[in-house]
């Protein structure tokens, strides 16, 4: 576990934080633009020094009332927003510079390894001034992996590059999380990268902690912002269970039943997220068979949330699994949907998000 | 051409220019690298008071110099009470007058140079294990490298062309305290106009070279934003 505790005030901020983040997996802190993010990521780095602060990871203190622990002590990995490498270096002396600075009992990630798993081989005598932005990035992700870091910080990495490289460095996070065991704390204001990275969600709202937990449970807690208005969705870890040739089609399965979405080259027993939008999701009270709908699921109704004038948001359970539905007030009216009534949920459009 | 005392006092001039800029940027680099970080609210006094050189005329510096380190001053009668001698018309004196007078030439380059670097290569580097020192000398130094060559020029440049503050406390002995600008002035005075031109000449192109070289420095290592 990473226990943090933080109290600070400047004139026209306070940041109020006491958070809990499991120490595995990626957790996510989220929130508005100077809700206090990065101001937390910096603390638990140890770049920003606050008095009153705790802070403790797995079994070591790093800052508490007597003592603290400067950033060069602790085993973390930093990614900024801007790749911020160092200009009198070429790569390989970026990536070298926290490498052999690292003892040769804590390297648990070789130099070459780091390299491999961001695509920089071709890279390395460049200057900085000669990459992309993207590969700038990547090359900032990879330096902070060669110090085989035990925490990796991530300050929205990806903030300030253009589509295609976001698209690209996803994909190398993605990766980089189901080959090494390494828990990241990954700050951003964007709902897109949360959905493809994050397991837990830390929800930060004007300097405190709203609500943290699970990314499934998170965005469909209907008493959480995530889950009004008209992008609220819901991910499903499905897994794959048959290709279809004929019709270009890919099944996956999940507790609550078998989705089918367009094909992709995924092997047979990988599990992967699908993202399925609130206002995709309609209801009906009997099983359709004449629809073009193919991903239709007998639900549970859990909650309903009035949030808007003329929508309302209803939380189904399918198969234990919760999925948002964005449905006018009349109709929730007409349907006579109230909590534990049997229903069935059709999905217009799932995104496979891999 | 040079006669032999032109000649020694080029040499006193240069070896006055080369020991002021050692001392300049070995005092100047702790002193810039703290102006640079401090959030000290009156801080602007201490930058106040190196810049107080440049616009001071030398003989007010070199005056209060001279009260200060001839033998009633201050720092003339510590140097009686230790058993040495007074510094004022000594080759110890000129130094110390050169480092005072070329100090913003020194401080201002170096301290621009560290504030463009700004906080984030270093937290950077703290996050990759590096300590302090380390920090320092392994990113800091590398990335003002330009304001260091700065700084070195235009210290040795500015001290080589002191006149007033030299005259002030070095007086005008010729192979201890004669300067090329006090030479230069003694020709005049003497109407030697060939000797004059020579040590001129030479003063000239030495200045415009060094100048030359910075800023064709400066526009190689032209800042780098990331």
């Amino acid at each position: 576990m990473i226990e943090a505790k933080f109290k600070i005030k400047r004139d026209d901020f306070s940041l109020h934080a006491d958070l809990c983040i499991p120490a595995h997996d990626v957790t996510a802190i989220f929130g508005p633009s100077g809700c206090g993010k990065t101001t937390l990521l910096r603390s638990i780095a140890g770049l920003d020094q606050h008095r009153q602060g705790y802070l403790k990871f797995r079994d070591s203190n790093w800052q508490d009332s007597d003592n603290f622990v400067p950033p060069h002590h602790r085993p973390l990995g930093y990614v900024f927003q801007e790749a911020s490498l160092f200009a009198h270096l070429n790569v390989r002396d970026n990536l070298n510079y926290g490498f052999k600075r690292t003892p040769q009992s804590a390297q648990t990630i070789k130099l070459e390894q780091a390299v491999e798993l961001l695509g920089l081989e071709h890279l390395l005598t460049r200057k900085p001034t000669n990459l992309s932005g993207g590969e700038r990035q990547r090359v900032a992700i990879a330096r902070a992996l060669a110090v085989s870091p035990q925490l990796l910080l991530m300050d929205e990495p990806l903030t300030a590059l253009d589509q295609t490289s976001k698209q690209e460095i996803l994909a190398y996070l993605e990766s980089l999380h189901n080959q090494l065991d390494i828990p990241i704390i990954y700050v951003s204001h964007s709902a897109d990268e949360v959905a493809r990275l994050a397991d837990h969600l830390v929800l930060l709202e004007e300097g405190r902690v709203k609500a943290s937990g699970s990314i499934g449970e998170m965005l469909t807690r209907l008493d959480l912002p995530l889950a009004q208005g008209n992008d609220a969705e819901a991910l499903i870890e499905a897994t794959v269970v048959e290709h279809d040739e004929e019709y270009k089609l890919t099944y996956m399965e999940f507790s609550g039943g078998r989705f089918t979405v367009a094909h992709k080259n995924l092997s047979i027993g990988k599990t992967a997220r699908l993202r399925v939008l609130a206002r995709d999701v309609s209801i009906t009270l009997e099983h359709q068979n004449d629809t073009s709908i193919l991903n239709i699921f007998p639900a549970i109704v859990e909650e309903i949330n009035e949030d808007g004038i003329s929508q309302v948001t209803v939380k189904l359970l399918v198969g234990g699994v919760p999925m948002l539905s964005r449905v006018t007030r009349k109709s929730a009216s007409v349907l006579g949907l109230k909590p534990g009534k049997q229903v069935y949920a059709q999905a217009k459009s799932v995104a496979l998000l891999a | 051409m040079f006669s032999q005392p032109d000649l020694i006092a080029l040499a006193i001039t240069l070896k006055l220019a080369f020991i002021t800029t050692v001392i300049l940027l070995l005092l100047g680099t702790p002193f810039a690298w703290w102006l640079s970080r401090t959030r000290w609210r009156y801080k602007f006094i201490l930058e106040a008071i190196v810049a107080l050189p440049l616009v001071l005329p030398p003989t007010v510096l070199g005056f209060y110099l001279l009260i200060m380190l001839g033998p009633n001053g201050p720092v003339g009668g510590l140097m009686d009470a230790i058993g040495g001698r007074p510094l004022a018309f000594t080759f110890t004196g000129l130094v110390i007058g050169s480092v005072i007078y070329s100090m913003p030439f020194v401080v201002q380059p170096l301290q621009n140079a560290f504030t463009s670097i700004g906080q984030r290569p270093l937290e950077v580097a703290a996050t990759l294990r590096a300590s302090p020192l380390d920090r320092f000398f392994t990113v800091t130094i590398p990335l003002a490298r330009q304001g260091f060559l700065t700084a070195a020029v235009l210290g040795f440049a500015h001290t080589l062309g002191e006149f007033g503050v030299v005259l002030m406390i070095g007086g005008n002995i010729p192979g201890e305290t004669q300067v090329v600008s006090i030479a230069i002035y003694d020709h005049v005075e003497s109407l030697e106009y060939v000797q004059a031109h020579w040590l001129s000449g030479g003063l000239l192109l030495l200045s415009f070279l060094m100048l030359i070289a910075v800023y064709a420095l400066n526009r190689r290592f032209r800042p780098i934003q990331l």
